[in-house]
């Protein structure tokens, strides 16, 4: 087996190839924007130059006079729809053409439709606002920034997490640390574009979009458009990257929306690059403070983490990591407290691993700092806080093999052979660092619908309104029903990226695995009852067996002494042509109004900290050594090793898939990604992807993924721990570390750059 | 995207006749009506910001005249043709032996793709990355004379400590330039008043308060070659390039150095630093400090001080200074170690 297909250990599926892997590598796979579609019109937005103020005037002449032009949509236009809402469907409440205020840099003030995508965009640039300019606040330390409390603000972050005393504990810790850190802003930027394309059939609206929750936003834009939301169908097939950027629903749907009502045809708006960093959402800059007090023998007594988030003025977006970092250790007392500022921008989003990542990045960097003052190696720091329970609410962990993790990987990197020393090796004219950091990912689940059905021929389809975002869940989804139901995955079919589907949550919080399978799992075990009691009722070929002792493996049910009757048989006995069942999970502790929430494109999300029994979290350990050129001061990334244990494991390939593309993330965000916020006028400045840098094949020399088998059945029925998020948490503090290493230099603010190192 | 004219030429002369007739003798070659085209990646995608507008493109992809598109080595140097695209002049033995800096210069940047398609005339002629010129809502004198300057008190990380002024910071971004600069190469033009040499070192104009004339070039003006004479120290010679990633970035700090040695002591020292600059920028007070010195750590550091005497940063890219200064030692130091 080669590194792209590990081989699966205790509790671990197949590396099936992915199913839609040569649709997508042949270009067979049609992403929204491709889809083919007659009589189109193409739509561009025109976007505002400025954060804040009033549109006094917009000359639309210039734009008329293109030719092609078909319409602009602009102030009046949207009148008669709802403006939107902010939550977990939609990502702002600020409702650009309903209002002339100019909320944030960047906000839509038209969408300017032609025959022709040329003539559209052509025109859009030729639109003119004049504007009443106001001074807009850019982020922390602006003039005009408003702090306040984020308790409360949103059911995202109802309270700041404590334990016991900590100001006692720290006054009185032996050693203690007190350090500040930042995370910057930043944009999902995947590479497929933001796009929609609109087209009603009667009162019948269809959208193509890429999004990350068919369901929610169904009902989210029949709230807008104040139209029956079976009357609404999201299409969402195949996506290319969203990272949580397609998660929530931006105003542009309604408008596109709008706009093909007025004009009787499909109209289709593919954002540009540039405008994406304004219109749709981001992960907002951070600040930190931490304070950890400990003992000379390492014990942790007092932990204080304290956050600062930017929102906008328009809506209180909140990510509160200090939830997991609170939870984190053996801490004794902790004391947390999480503050927004609200700034003139658009606002923030969902971004892979939201609360962790920065959160996690401040604690890991801090964690090893400490170890550093306490003179101790940083692993043997935190296996000496390695908690029972967890400190907060003292449950425990429904399984927690984080040590597991740091001793596979620790091993597997040569972490023994590292001079602690700071700066102490080299080669030659490269200085070598090493350091390592923890990962931790909530483990949640959501209520999901799937209906699977299986014909005589054998032949399996399973239809989930689910999304494939590229990790790999449609393929576990079939990889689940062909394990279940004994037929092999070329025989399954799996839709998915449909509101018209049975219903599945926001493809979000590394959730889908869990919560589809749990479905798939739920219906599939329905089908094999059927057919155990077709094959085992008197006369029948395997009469006499329990229907629990029954397996189904290549295309027959096998009885526990050996007996076994073939699946195409059970069904002419039985004198059925298919089998289909629709199935509803909803995972432990759920409401009793769980499963009409989720028909209304609100899942309750459950597991993480939310339960009554344990908290539920995968983990993970990551080494990396960085050489740092003497005079030079560049840093690069020879090697990176990092164990995970995330529960069951469906497929080996795409969860190595989902680390690995965390772990490059996590050096990207290390190193490398930041949105430049110009702080006089609040605007983004390097909104594309030359300034805008993510890693790129060079940059990623030895990377090592270990899967370290963990087995939990308190998760769910699946015994899946969601981990397409837990990669690119505590990279960048692990990167941190090693720079400090090889440097002396403690970097407390990201990205890691010449700059810091140079001085 | 404006709409526009688009123009196919057969050969060198009906392309300036097309331009003349378009253009006026004051017109920049940027700013013209009617604009040269050959690989585009550069002029297309400044044509979708709406930072070039042309409304005439003419595309020299089609001229006739072989030597455009070839390298021809010879003892007295090497002669590229204008059309000749990146990567090949990068991948060449003869210039990958001959002066390893060039191919160097040109491996090293952008990406393959774009290797493939930009032509070497295109590539020295490639304008400023500057954020604040990219997008047509800032104020940049160099796009819009006196409307000011965006990145002045702005978000300036990427710009200029060498050859600033008050009007323009902005940064030449160019690799090969400085590879060209430092072995003082000529660019040969022909245009509606003939063909002429022009010598490297003066087709980019400093920005002073004209920061919107970028080249000696006249509008119907064609690069036709790029000549590179044969000199002892070509062969002995390096570029370095620092960037945020290791690949597909341009330089934070660049250095081009060619050296002549007798023994450990320097006979003659070719110095460019792109990155830093707001033109290709020769360090000749750099190469002056290490004539008939040894080349050590130490001679290599009074040369980097002397090329960086004059630079004057502002708020994000004062680390640019230090970082250029180290960046000439170890291109020093590296290309003394050369084995030639
Ligand atoms: C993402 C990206 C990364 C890049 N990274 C780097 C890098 O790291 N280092 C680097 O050096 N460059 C880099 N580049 C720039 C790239 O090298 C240039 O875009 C390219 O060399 C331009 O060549 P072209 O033939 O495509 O020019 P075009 O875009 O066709 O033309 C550029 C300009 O030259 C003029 N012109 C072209 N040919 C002639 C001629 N024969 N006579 C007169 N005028 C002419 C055009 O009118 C236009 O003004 C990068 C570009 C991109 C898009
Ligand atoms: S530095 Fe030059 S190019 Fe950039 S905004 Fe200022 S004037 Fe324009």
């Amino acid at each position: 087996m080669d590194a792209a297909a590990p081989k699966p250990g205790e509790n671990q599926g197949e590396p099936l190839p992915r199913i839609d892997a040569r649709l997508k590598v042949t270009g067979q796979a049609h992403y929204p924007a491709d889809l083919p579609t007659a009589n189109i019109a193409y739509g561009a937005l025109s976007t505002s130059s400025i954060a804040r103020g009033r549109v006094t005037k917009l000359r639309l002449d210039d734009a008329r006079a293109v030719p092609g032009l078909l319409d602009i949509v602009t102030y009046g236009d949207m009148d008669k729809v709802e403006k939107p809402k902010f939550g977990n469907s939609g990502a702002t409440s600020i409702g650009p053409l309903h209002d002339r205020t100019i909320f944030h840099d960047g906000q839509i003030i038209a969408l300017a439709v032609a025959e022709t995508f040329e003539a559209a965009e052509e025109a859009a640039q030729l639109i003119r606002a004049e504007y009443e300019e106001e001074k807009p606040t850019a982020s922390f330390d602006s003039p005009g920034a408003k702090t306040v409390d984020a308790a409360g603000k949103n059911p995202m972050h109802k309270e700041d997490v404590k334990a016991g005393n900590f100001d006692a504990a720290y006054a009185a810790a032996p050693v203690r640390i007190d350090a500040r850190y930042s995370t910057p802003t930043q944009h999902h930027n995947p590479i497929e574009l933001f796009s929609t394309t609109a087209f009603w059939q009667g009162d019948q609206l269809i959208v193509h979009e890429p999004t990350q929750n068919v369901t929610g936003w169904k009902v989210e834009l029949a709230r807008q458009l104040k139209i029956d939301p079976a009357n609404v169908r999201i299409l969402s097939p195949f996506i290319g990257g969203a990272f949580g950027s397609k998660g929530p629903m931006t105003p542009r749907t309604a408008i596109v929306a709008v706009a093909a009502k007025r004009l009787g045809r499909p109209v289709r708006c593919v954002t540009s690059r540039m405008q994406a960093f304004g219109t749709q959402t981001y992960r907002a800059e951070t600040r930190h403070r931490i304070r950890i007090g400990a003992g000379r023998d390492g014990r942790i007594t007092a932990f204080a983490h304290e956050g600062w988030e930017v929102t906008s003025r328009a809506d209180a977006y909140v990510v509160a990591g200090t939830s997991a970092t609170g939870r984190m250790y053996d801490y004794g007392s902790v004391l947390t407290h999480v503050s927004l500022v609200e700034a003139d921008r658009n606002t923030p989003g969902y971004m892979r691993s939201p609360p962790e990542t920065p959160y996690v990045y401040a604690l890991e960097n801090a964690m090893d700092e400490m170890a550093v003052t306490l003179g101790m190696d940083p692993v043997e720091f935190r296996r000496i806080n390695e908690p029972k329970v967890e400190p907060i609410g003292k449950k425990p962990f429904s399984s927690r093999s984080l040590i597991q993790c740091y001793d596979q990987a620790a091993d597997a990197f040569g972490w023994a052979k590292r001079d602690p020393k700071v700066g102490a090796m080299r080669d030659g004219d490269w200085l070598v660092g090493m350091g390592c950091a923890t990962a931790i990912y909530p483990t949640a689940a959501a209520p999901c619908a799937a209906r699977v059905r299986l014909t005589s021929d054998g032949d399996v389809r399973v239809q989930c309104g689910s999304h494939e975002i590229g990790t790999g869940v449609r393929t576990v989804a079939g990889q689940m029903a062909s394990e279940r139901l004994g037929v092999p995955i070329d025989k399954v079919n799996v839709e998915m990226g449909d509101s018209s589907l049975p219903p599945a949550p926001v493809s979000g919080g590394s959730i889908s695995t869990a919560s589809v399978c749990s479905a798939v799992l739920k219906a599939c075990d329905a089908i094999r009852t059927k057919l155990s009691v077709g094959a085992t009722a008197e006369g029948r070929p395997l009469a006499g067996s329990h229907n629990e002792e029954l397996d189904f493996a290549d295309g027959k049910i096998v009885a526990k002494g050996g007996a076994s009757a073939k699946i195409e048989d059970v069904f002419k006995i039985m004198q059925v042509g298919a089998i289909d069942e629709y199935a509803e999970f909803a995972p432990k502790g759920a409401t009793p109004g769980a499963l009409k929430k989720l028909y209304a494109g609100q899942p309750e999300f459950h597991g993480g900290d939310h339960d009554e029994d344990s908290v539920k979290y995968a983990f993970g350990a990551e080494f990396v050594e960085v050489r740092i050129n003497r005079y030079t001061r560049e840093i690069r990334v020879p090697r990176i090793v990092g164990a995970f244990a995330a529960g069951r494991i469906m497929n080996t390939r795409t969860a190595r898939s989902q680390l690995m593309g965390g772990m490059i993330w996590g050096i990207g965000q290390a190193l490398q990604e930041a949105t430049e916020v110009d702080g006089r006028y609040a605007r983004y400045v390097n909104r594309d992807l030359q300034d805008y840098l993510v890693p790129v094949n060079a940059d990623i020399r030895d990377l090592q993924v270990i899967l370290v088998p963990e087995v939990d059945h308190a998760v769910n029925p699946a015994g899946v721990k969601g981990l397409g998020e837990l990669g690119n948490v505590g990279t960048a503090a692990a990167v941190a570390s090693a720079v400090y290493h090889a440097t002396g230099n403690r970097i407390r603010d990201l990205p890691i750059r010449i700059d810091q190192l140079i001085a | 995207m404006r709409p526009f004219v688009y123009e196919q030429p057969n050969d060198i002369s009906a392309a300036v006749a097309i331009a003349s007739r378009f253009t006026t003798d004051d017109e920049q070659p940027t700013r013209a009506n009617a604009q040269f085209i050959a690989g585009g990646t550069n002029l297309a995608d400044y044509m979708k910001l709406g930072v070039a507008v042309p409304n005439r493109l003419l595309d020299l992809n089609r001229l006739e005249e072989p030597a455009l598109r070839q390298i021809r080595v010879s003892d007295d140097g090497i002669r590229f043709g204008a059309l000749v695209r990146m990567g090949e002049a990068a991948d060449h033995a003869e210039v990958k032996r001959r002066c390893p800096v060039i191919a160097d210069s040109l491996r090293l940047a952008a990406s393959g793709q774009i290797r493939n398609m930009a032509s070497l005339a295109g590539n020295i002629l490639q304008r400023t990355r500057c954020e604040y010129f990219r997008e047509t809502s800032w104020p940049c004198n160099k796009r819009v004379p006196g409307s000011g300057c965006a990145a002045m008190e702005g978000f300036n990380r990427q710009h200029a400590v060498l050859g600033a002024s008050d009007a323009c910071i902005a940064t030449y971004h160019g690799d090969f330039a400085q590879a060209l600069i430092a072995l003082d190469a000529v660019v040969r033009a022909e245009g509606s008043r003939g063909a002429r040499k022009v010598p490297f070192a003066r087709l980019h104009r400093l920005p002073r308060d004209t920061p919107h004339i970028e080249t000696d070039l006249a509008a119907d003006e064609i690069i036709t070659a790029i000549e590179v004479p044969a000199v002892a120290w070509a062969r002995r010679s390096r570029y370095l390039k620092i960037r945020d990633r290791e690949s597909y970035a341009f330089a934070l700090a660049s250095a081009a150095v060619a050296l002549d040695l007798d023994g450990d002591s320097v006979r003659e020292a070719r110095i460019a630093l792109g990155g830093v600059a707001t033109v290709p920028w020769r360090a000749r007070a750099a190469e002056a400090a290490l004539q008939d010195k040894k080349l050590d750590e130490a001679s290599a550091d009074a040369a980097a001080q002397a090329a960086f005497a004059d630079a004057e940063s502002r708020q994000h890219n004062a680390f640019k200074v230090e970082l250029g200064k180290r960046t000439l030692v170890r291109a020093l130091l590296e290309t003394r170690d050369m084995k030639v």
